[in-house]
């Protein structure tokens, strides 16, 4: 256990469990109203989404190019932690459309790309869990192509007509709800870190048990 | 006791069952807004039902064609990122400890086959 | 860069070769295409007639569905072989081997793609002929980046466990934006009055996910198919 690892812990959960007090302490937004307060939560999972998704592909690049197994582990927890927030993305975005939008889901281009980079990366657990020996490369790859995915779900909202808001929301926030959101991020950030540094921790486990079998198989 | 329990939890999903049936039909879609601070549905679907040759203000309208109640959504998202980061970090703990038997167990074996002189 | 192209060229030739005798995979995927554009066709019918709008849809999911097919055969018959160990012990350039199966996957696609399109003119009075360049290019900038996708993971595809049902979970996700923007192309194109500026729009996308798609797998082709 690293020095920095439990200080980190309880200053991640301490940001966490404040974080609904700083949210309930934002303005309301002036046409969705309590709706609103969804994004505190979604575009933080988002962003982290997108991140997780980069640092399992560079991660799957350096397993491929440069046959580093730490690698392959730090891919396999990304790969896990884009499901995981893709999964709160799309579970709070069609929360807040019921209300907003007045439908749960609508096929434009950032939902419909968000999607498929989600799919991408359930793709590539699946891969890994059941794509035999040699299953490591072939999610490599898969991650690779999910990490080209990236820069194009997030411009879709700007080039396309969308219900999805703009990219630039995030920097016209107004005061009271800019505090409340990076706060937010900030959460998010430091549980994502210790949420790979666990799995991949978890992973070097795995990786240690296994040598060990082999050295005791005969 | 299990069976009370249940009786309990149908009753409490009942109001959530009954305020999602109670919402309105989903109207026209507004007109594409680009921003959030676009008017959205809020108001918007009920007085083109409503579509008729006099002017309905919205503080006459029909209570029904309100608009779907916005804390059930709130509490439900924020319910469900906590109880996805828990559930994940729950596997991942459980799974920890399997493999610190499983290292511990093997560790164990590596040293009695040490101390037999086998080769390894 | 001529010894490139010039395995690329013979890998393809063997390819088409081997095909041209038996035929056995042209045929069937060919008629796999045609028996989806039927089904539905048939599926979505209103007062005996099939939906319109639906043709362009149809066109290219039964594209995608007999390319699934058509990789999975081609490179089981690779495996089947061992003609793929062969190819990965010779002397060239890996890429060059990739871009000669590549060619051989597009030129069966073409040709499945060349009894499809007149099908589908003819099934739902689709108007193929009013803009058939932009067609063409519509049809060969996302059938390049479909199989691009598909031959990499095909050929990743062959030495993995449970290969048929790996191929689809992996290559939809990421090729279902090249059939989103081949279909609004083609549907643009299939209007009472054909949209150009978006048939174009769709086409330049097509092109920008081609360039992505290729240089990526010309990247990660010798990492992978190496041990």
């Amino acid at each position: 256990m690293s020095r920095a690892f439990v200080p980190l812990v309880i200053a991640g959960m301490l940001l966490f469990a404040a974080a609904p007090l700083v949210v309930a302490g934002a303005p309301f937004e002036q046409t969705m109203g309590l709706v609103q307060k969804i994004f505190y939560y979604h575009v933080p999972s988002a962003m982290l989404m997108f991140v997780s998704a980069f640092v399992c592909g560079i991660a799957s690049a350096a397993y491929l190019f440069r046959r580093s197994a730490a690698a392959d582990r730090v891919a396999v927890a990304a790969g896990e932690l884009v499901v995981l927030f893709g999964l709160i993305v799309l579970v709070t975005g069609p929360l807040w459309a019921r209300k907003a939008w007045g439908v749960w889901w609508e096929w434009d281009a950032r939902l419909t790309s968000s999607l498929l980079l989600w799919m991408i990366f359930v793709a590539y657990l699946l891969v890994r869990r059941f794509g035999g020996p040699g299953s490591e490369k072939l999610a490599g790859a898969m991650a690779l192509f999910g990490m080209a995915n990236v820069p194009f779900v997030y411009v879709s909202v700007n080039y396309w007509r969308t219900l999805h808001p703009k990219t630039s929301v995030v920097m016209a926030l107004e005061p009271g709800m800019r505090a409340a959101f990076w706060f937010c991020v900030a959460a998010f950030a430091i549980l994502y870190v210790l949420l790979l540094t666990l799995r991949k921790r978890l992973e070097d486990r795995q990786a240690a048990v296994e040598q060990l079998y082999l050295a005791t198989e005969d | 006791m299990k069976r009370t329990v249940l009786v309990l939890l149908v009753f409490a999903l009942l109001p959530g069952a009954a305020l999602m049936a109670r919402q309105p039909a989903p109207a026209a879609r507004p007109p594409v807004p680009a921003d959030p601070t676009a008017p959205t549905t809020a108001s918007q679907p009920a007085p083109e039902r409503v579509a008729s040759q006099d002017f309905v203000p919205v503080s006459a309208l029909p209570p029904q064609a309100e608009q779907l109640p916005a804390a059930p959504l709130v509490i439900g998202a924020y319910a469900f990122v906590w109880v996805a980061l828990l559930a994940y970090v729950w596997m991942l703990w459980r799974r920890m400890k399997k493999l610190e038997r499983e290292l511990a167990d093997l560790q164990r074996r590596v040293q009695t086959h040490e101390t037999r002189g086998g080769s390894a | 860069m001529k010894q490139f192209l010039r395995v690329a060229w013979v890998v393809m030739r063997k390819d088409l070769t081997v095909e041209m005798r038996s035929r056995e995979i042209l045929y069937t995927t060919v008629f796999f295409a045609a028996s989806c554009v039927l089904v539905f066709a048939f599926a979505l019918v209103r007062e005996g007639r099939p939906l319109e709008d639906a043709s362009a849809g149809i066109l290219w999911i039964s594209i995608a569905f007999a390319g699934t097919l058509g990789l999975g055969r081609t490179f089981e018959r690779e495996r089947h072989t061992e003609t793929l160990r062969a190819l990965m012990l010779a002397p060239s350039d890996r890429p060059a081997i990739y871009v000669g199966k590549l060619l051989g996957i597009l030129a069966l696609m073409a040709i499945v793609e060349a009894v499809l399109v007149p099908m589908v003119g003819l099934l739902f009075d689709a108007p193929i002929f009013a803009r058939p360049h932009w067609l063409a290019a519509l049809l060969a900038a996302g059938t390049l980046g479909f199989a691009s996708v598909g031959t990499l993971f095909a050929a990743m595809l062959v030495r993995a466990r449970s290969r048929d049902v790996l191929l689809p979970v992996l290559l939809y996700p990421i090729t279902i934006p090249v059939i989103i923007a081949g279909v609004r192309g083609t549907a643009a194109l299939f209007q009472a009055a054909p949209d150009e500026p978006m048939a174009r729009f769709w086409a330049a996308l097509l092109v920008f996910f081609d360039v992505v798609f290729v240089t990526l797998s010309l990247w990660t082709f010798e990492p992978l198919m190496t041990e």
